[in-house]
Formats: C-alpha cells, sequence, structure tokens
C-alpha cells in the first residue's frame, strides 16, 4: 500500500506490543529422550524473573525460524529460570534445541490457564502423564510437593512408550523414594531388566489410592490418553468437573487475536490449555472440530 | 496346604473374586494353595501345559514373549489385584507366554482341572467365574489396543 | 456555509457539489481519505484524493458468484453497495510487519515495526461494515491483549457512513439488525437522495468531532420533508432485501447440528478455495512467518491473512486436525454463526452477502442455514 499522507506518528513500542519477545539465554542444556531436550533459560538482560503458573505456556522464538508454543516445566518458586523441556520435532523446536550454550532465544509469555494446584487443596491428587506430557505437569507436582500437608493421597501414574521416551528419570527415581507420594511409571513394552510396569496408564488407576468424591485428576498428555484416562476417571467415581486435560492446537499469536487455536467457542491460548474435562468434553470428543 | 478357612478371607478381598457368595469362595478355595516366587523366578513358561491360574496378592510379574534377536520382550505386567492365567478353561491348556516374577510376589495358585470340574458340576458357579474372567479379558484387549494405537506418540 | 461546528444529532444537507469541501475538511486536518473507487473496473477502497475519484454514476448488480459494476449515468455518489473489499484492509493489513530480529555480536536483537500509523478517513462506510469494525474492534481491542496497530489506526480513523438507499443482490442486514440505516459507530452519516430531479445529501452529525468537520463545508439544517426522503428511502432499501438470516436461535441451531448430513452436501460444491475468509469484513484469522534477509543478518516477521479452509490452517506436528472439506466448511459456519458468539458476545457475520457474491459456485450463508433448520423441521415431522 503506497499511503504515506497522515502519520499520527510510530506504533506504540516496548511492552504494549505483545507480539514483542524478551530475549533470554540458553543457560544449559540436557538431553531427555533421543530428540527431547531441557533447556534453562535467563533473561539475557537484568535479573527480572519470570513468575507463572503450573500449565502456563510460552512463545519461544528461535531466530529467523519462527515461534512454537512450548509449556513451561520449571519450579514455579523458582522463578529466576526458565526451564522449557522441548521435543525437536519442527524446524523451530529443531532450531531451539540445537542451539548452543549462550544462544538467545525470544520468549513471549506465560499465556494461558493454569492447572488448579491451588484449588485442589485437601483433594487427592493424581497426576496422569504420557509421554511428553510429564513436562507441562512438573511444576504443579513441583507446587504440590512444596505444600505436601495441604493435600491428601498424592499419586504419579506415567506412561511412555519405552523406558528410553521417559522424561525426568532421575527425578521420577526421586519422588519414587518419597514416603508422601507414589508413582507408578508404565511403558508400553519393556527389554529386560525393566523393574517397573508394562501396560497404559489407564490400568494403573485401579492401583492408585484415591477417594473419588474429593480427588483432583490432572492428566496431560497425547488426546487419546487423555480421553480413555478421563473415561477411566469418570468410571471410578470422580466427577468431570475434577477432571482437567491440557489440550494442544496449533497457534501462531497466543494472544487470542490469530484464530488458529480454536477448539469449538475456546480458544486454547486463552481458555486452555487447560480444561475441566466437564466444559472441555463435548469438544473434545467431537471429530475434526 | 493352608487351612481353608484362611484362605477364603483373602480371595474375598481380591478385586477377581469381589462380590462372590460364601458357598462359591468356599467351592473355590478348595481349589486354593498359597505360593509364593522370588525375584526372576518363572510362574509358567510358554508351551507348559496350563495346571495353575494365579491370583496376585502383592508383587510384580512381567509377562514375556521371548525373541531369539531381542531376548525376552516385557508386554504387559501384572500385579496385586489381578489374575495371570488366559483361557485356562479352553483346551489345550497350554501357556503361550512366559511369566516371571520381577520382585518377591505372593499369590494364590488355583488348580485349573479342579476349578473345571467344579464349574461343571455347579454351572452357578461357573457363570460367576466366566464374568470375572469376560471381564478380565475386556480390560487386556482395550490396553493391547491402547498400546497398538501407540497413545504416547502425536 | 457551516461556520462553526454542528452539533451531534443534528441532521444537515450538503449539495453534491459542495461534498469536495468536506473532502477538503478532512485533508486539511491531516487525514488519509480513502474510500470507494474504480481500481481497473474494480469496485475497490483505496486513496481518494478528490470526489472525482468517487465511481459516480455506478450501480452494482450482485448476485451468488457474480459481480457487475455498471454505469448507470445518473449522477449518484454513493449508488452502490459493497464491494469485495472491506475496511479491513486498512486497518487490520493483510500483509504486515511485526518486527525484526538483527543480529548482533553476541546474538541478536529485536527491532519493533517502525511503520508509521496513518490517520485514516474512511469515506462511504455502510452500515454492515459499520457493524464489521464494532466485531473486529472486539477481536483485537477488547480482550486481554490489544493488537497496537489495529487499536492505533481504528482509534484515529474519522468515519463517514453512508446508508443504503439500494438493496444489494445479496445482502441480508436487514434480517440481522445491522443495517441498512447505520445508527452508530460513524462521525458523519450521509444519506443521498436523488429523485423528481432532486439531488442531495442529508449529513447526520455522529459525534463532536464529525461536527467540527463540517465547518467551513457549506451545509444548511436539512427541511423535514428532506429529512422523510432519505429515511423512505433507507426503509425502502431494507424491504427490497431478498435473502434474511434469522439469528434467533441460531447459535443453538448450528450447536445442535455439528454431525448434519448438510455439511456432506455443501462440501460437495465448496471448493474450499477461502474466497468467503478474503472478502468477509469480520474474518480476523491470520498467520505469521519468518523472513530472513540472503546473509542471515535480519529475520522478519510478518503478519499475514489466512484461510481457514486450507489442511495448514489446522495442522499440528502429525497431521491436520480438519482433514475433510466438510468439517472445514463447519468451521467456518459454526464460527461465524455460534462459536464467535460464545468467544466475543455477537455474530460474527454481518450481513453483507460479500461471502455469496464472491463464492465462485455461489454458496449462500443464509440458504446453508435454512437447509439445516428445515432438515431439524423435517425431522421433527417424522418422529
Amino acid at each position: 500500500m503506497a499511503l504515506k499522507k497522515g502519520s499520527a506518528g510510530s506504533l506504540p513500542a516496548g511492552d504494549s506490543d505483545p507480539m514483542l519477545p524478551k530475549l533470554f539465554r540458553v543457560e544449559k542444556r540436557r538431553r531427555e529422550t533421543q530428540d527431547t531436550f531441557t533447556l534453562v533459560l535467563k533473561p539475557a538482560q537484568g535479573n527480572e524473573g519470570f513468575p507463572f503458573a503450573p500449565g502456563q505456556f510460552n512463545m519461544l522464538y528461535a531466530f529467523g525460524r519462527g515461534e512454537a508454543p512450548i509449556s513451561i516445566s520449571g519450579d514455579p518458586a523458582q522463578p529466576q529460570t526458565l526451564v522449557h523441556t522441548i521435543r525437536a520435532v519442527g524446524a523451530v523446536t529443531q532450531a531451539i534445541c540445537g542451539g548452543d550454550r549462550g544462544e538467545v532465544v525470544g520468549v513471549r509469555g506465560p499465556f494461558g490457564t493454569p492447572w488448579p494446584v491451588a484449588a485442589a487443596k485437601e483433594a487427592d491428587v493424581v497426576f496422569v502423564a504420557g509421554g511428553l506430557g510429564l513436562a507441562p505437569l512438573r511444576p504443579a507436582i513441583y507446587q504440590v510437593l512444596a505444600q505436601r500437608d495441604d493435600y491428601g493421597n498424592v499419586e504419579l501414574i506415567y506412561g511412555a512408550r519405552t523406558p528410553q521416551d521417559m522424561l525426568y528419570r532421575r527425578e521420577l527415581e526421586r519422588w519414587r523414594g518419597r514416603f508422601d507420594m507414589r508413582v507408578h511409571v508404565t511403558v508400553d513394552a519393556a527389554p529386560p531388566g525393566w523393574r517397573a510396569n508394562v501396560g497404559v496408564v489407564t490400568n494403573i488407576i485401579p492401583r492408585t489410592r484415591f477417594d473419588p468424591a474429593h480427588t483432583v485428576a490432572l492428566i496431560c498428555g497425547p488426546g487419546i490418553m487423555m480421553r480413555f484416562t478421563a473415561q477411566e476417571f469418570l468410571n471410578r467415581g470422580v466427577k468431570a468437573e475434577n477432571i482437567f486435560v491440557s489440550m494442544e492446537r496449533h497457534m501462531k499469536c497466543g494472544v487470542r487475536h490469530c484464530g488458529r487455536c480454536q477448539l469449538g467457542p475456546t480458544f486454547v491460548c486463552q481458555d486452555g490449555p487447560v480444561y475441566s474435562y466437564a466444559y472441555i468434553k463435548e469438544w473434545f470428543e467431537r471429530r475434526e472440530i | 496346604m493352608e487351612p481353608m478357612e484362611a484362605m477364603e478371607p483373602i480371595l474375598a478381598e481380591h478385586p477377581f473374586f469381589q462380590g462372590l457368595e460364601p458357598g462359591h469362595l468356599k467351592l473355590i478355595a478348595e481349589c486354593a494353595t498359597r505360593v509364593q516366587f522370588k525375584a526372576n523366578q518363572y510362574l509358567c513358561k510358554e508351551e507348559q501345559e496350563a495346571h495353575q491360574f494365579y491370583v496376585i496378592l502383592h508383587g510384580r510379574v512381567a509377562v514375556e514373549i521371548f525373541s531369539a534377536r531381542r531376548g525376552p520382550i516385557t508386554i504387559q505386567t501384572v500385579g496385586e489385584g489381578e489374575v495371570l492365567g488366559w483361557l485356562w478353561f479352553l483346551q489345550p491348556y497350554h501357556w503361550h507366554v512366559d511369566a516371571r516374577a520381577t520382585e518377591v510376589t505372593r499369590a494364590i495358585a488355583l488348580d485349573v482341572q479342579c476349578l473345571l470340574s467344579k464349574c461343571e458340576k455347579n454351572h452357578e458357579l461357573g457363570y460367576q467365574l466366566m464374568k470375572r474372567y469376560a471381564h478380565s479379558l475386556a480390560v487386556q484387549f482395550r490396553v493391547a489396543k491402547f498400546q497398538l494405537a501407540d497413545i504416547y506418540g502425536t | 456555509m457551516a461556520q462553526t461546528a454542528v452539533k451531534v444529532g443534528s441532521k444537515v444537507v450538503i449539495a453534491p457539489q459542495h461534498l469536495q469541501q468536506l473532502f477538503q475538511s478532512l485533508q486539511s486536518r491531516g487525514y488519509l481519505l480513502v474510500g470507494p473507487t474504480l481500481d481497473q473496473g474494480n469496485l475497490v477502497y483505496a486513496e481518494l484524493t478528490s470526489v472525482a475519484d468517487l465511481p459516480r454514476g455506478f450501480r452494482d448488480e450482485q448476485q451468488g458468484g457474480s459481480f457487475r459494476f455498471k454505469r448507470q449515468g445518473n449522477g449518484a455518489l454513493f449508488g452502490y453497495g459493497v464491494g469485495q473489499q472491506s475496511w479491513k484492509k486498512f486497518l487490520f493489513p493483510s500483509d504486515w510487519p511485526l518486527w525484526q530480529a538483527r543480529r548482533t555480536q553476541d546474538g541478536w536483537q529485536v527491532v519493533p515495526s517502525q511503520e508509521e500509523v496513518p490517520r485514516f478517513a474512511f469515506m462511504g462506510v455502510h452500515s454492515c461494515d459499520l457493524h464489521a469494525l464494532a466485531v473486529q474492534d472486539r477481536v483485537f481491542i477488547h480482550g486481554q491483549y490489544a493488537d497496537p496497530t489495529y487499536q492505533a489506526r481504528r482509534e484515529g480513523a474519522f468515519i463517514v457512513a453512508v446508508n443504503c438507499t439500494q438493496a444489494g443482490g445479496t445482502c441480508f442486514c436487514a434480517s440481522l439488525g445491522t443495517g441498512p440505516k447505520a445508527a452508530s459507530g460513524f462521525d458523519l452519516c450521509l444519506t443521498e437522495v436523488l429523485q423528481d430531479d432532486q439531488h442531495y445529501l442529508v449529513a447526520e452529525v455522529g459525534t463532536v468531532r464529525g461536527g467540527e468537520i463540517l465547518a467551513g463545508v457549506s451545509c444548511r439544517e436539512a427541511r423535514g420533508q428532506e429529512v422523510a426522503a432519505a429515511e423512505s428511502l433507507v426503509a425502502g432499501a431494507a424491504r427490497r432485501q431478498s435473502r434474511s438470516l434469522d439469528p434467533r436461535g441460531l447459535k443453538e441451531l448450528l450447536y445442535r447440528n455439528y454431525d448434519s448430513p448438510r455439511w456432506d452436501e455443501v462440501a460437495a460444491r465448496c471448493l474450499t478455495c477461502g474466497n468467503c475468509t478474503m472478502v468477509c469484513p469480520t474474518c480476523f484469522c491470520h498467520t505469521i512467518k519468518d523472513l530472513t534477509d540472503l546473509n542471515g543478518e535480519i529475520a522478519e516477521r510478518r503478519r499475514y491473512w489466512e484461510v481457514c479452509f486450507t489442511l495448514d490452517f489446522s495442522y499440528i506436528h502429525g497431521g491436520s486436525i480438519r482433514v475433510s472439506p466438510q468439517s472445514r466448511y463447519r468451521q467456518w459456519l459454526t464460527h461465524k454463526l455460534a462459536t464467535w458468539v460464545d468467544q466475543f458476545g455477537c455474530l460474527g457475520c454481518i450481513g453483507c452477502g460479500r461471502c455469496i457474491t464472491w463464492c465462485p459456485v455461489a454458496i449462500d450463508i443464509t440458504a446453508e442455514v435454512q437447509a439445516i433448520r428445515e432438515s431439524e423441521a423435517n425431522l421433527g415431522q417424522g418422529e
């Protein structure tokens, strides 16, 4: 457009533009699985913390490649660093995961709805994670463990394809050693030497201890896994409004403008990613929605 | 063999037998033996005759298929509150998998011939057991389908 | 000539030959005047330097899949409805630079977009499009996050509305309550009266700045019969609309009919070309693309309009969510008329009829809704 006349001056710059990222540097990179890495990021300038609520996500930008929505997987009590666990499957995530120490990454966020950690107080809490789904749940696990006395029984069920596909294996061992939390890991198939379960997460639910009337179930993983897991909790008497899932959709902006992440009447970036199953069930179970 | 009185309450508490009437529990208890396996001890091996149906009380059992190139592959684990034994009531009464305790495992072994003859005599008992067995099979089918669907993938 | 500002709510009459004064008044106050004009025979919205740039004496003939712009030679300045473009191209440009990343010695830095914000004066906004602006305001301004480009352009824009005095061939604003008479959302609103050898414009003042713009424009207070003539023309346009869309129970109707066989029927015709989304004045979905210069020193993020009819639109690693054309048409229509209501508290359709006119196979949103309504009614009878 060749429009020159009538200028009202430049755009409002800086913080008022939700599309402008803050710059962070990669401080540490740890390989979790074949294609998944955990990055510890620190602000490129200053020491400003990055407060967030468990379950929220950021848009991470790699120079010239673009942005991808990635959930925050660090400890909300330690906002000085920003931790993301990223599977390198696309151009953006491969660039971010392939960067050296000191590489600059753009960060916009935090966006989206959190896991209802505070609302779950007094209740039994069952975390169910599938594959990469442990990453968005980990901040919620940290928060529950930090205030362990406020909760009833705490159980974590974690399923993955194979033992090599599991995230945070050392941490899982540490959690397993705790007396105030039970950890059940399960894989689809295991080589000799695997000492935990083989089977699917839904099969572990009957072995966990919870009072269905006072239980909050937080589920994160691929769609099929969340659907059947939620169904299993419903079968066992947990109310749909106490079951929470984290949905995934393509998104470009993260701020409810681009329209890409629509899920029925909701925008995953704003109304999700964490939804109560009671609310999202109708849309979750509909095809091609 | 332990006294029957000790066996019935244990059976009654196990999820598989929940809701069975005392008369039926008593009949089942007559076929029951308490067994214990050390870690790495096999409960059964492929192609062995299936004389037992296991009710797991405590511990964990890996169900394995042996591959000449990959060695034993665990396809399922069975633990507390579950049962082990495929189609024990059908000929040819053979196991078709290996089952190995991965930790100290306590179970009740039910003698298959004993159970079968009681079910033949008492069809109500047979029906009650068959209902539970059908449910257990349905759960295993569902698990197998989930595994096929690769539910932790994308 | 009005020496001072005209009061809000007043109606004045401007002679056609004095409309140029209004143009000049806006231009002298720094506004960039944009409005309907001809570009190679097409009706477009672009910069207007003077009244002469308006497609004077033209009228539009619209029907499903067809748009003809014809000379009728009667001297009317605003004798046509809406074309394929809408005002969103100015507030929400189809291609827009967001920011740049520039390499530095130890990484890269963010350089915000330095684009200047034009102060637009929109000349000739129909009532449906005023509603479209209000709909996009809800999307881009009235959420948790505002889009600064849209907000700055929108807040600076001066709006001269034009009431429709003829019914368009495909529009249905009367049934949605979005026209043809402009009720609010304008600085000035014109109604062109051209009958019985008389030709004048009745201008209603909507805002204080609208009244101020009239200072220096030759006009006089409108007479009762002039106002009545103008209103009668607008009312006639409403009566002559041939299509309608009943908004009552619309959301619920569509929520009940996600599995309607009608989606298969419409998908058999739909080319999934996305024309409907491009011409729609409320469609806001967009994508962001990343460009780099040849030596990799500068990377740019640009925003582009995006079409929900593509497979890429719902692509998530592993595949697209809306694979079938049925699901993509359903997404578009249910978004416009159902989920939009839950998202933004209003319909995403303002009844302009552009999606009907510009659909290459003449799919008609009002007919599709009617078919779904009837399929339910038929089911009801069968029970």
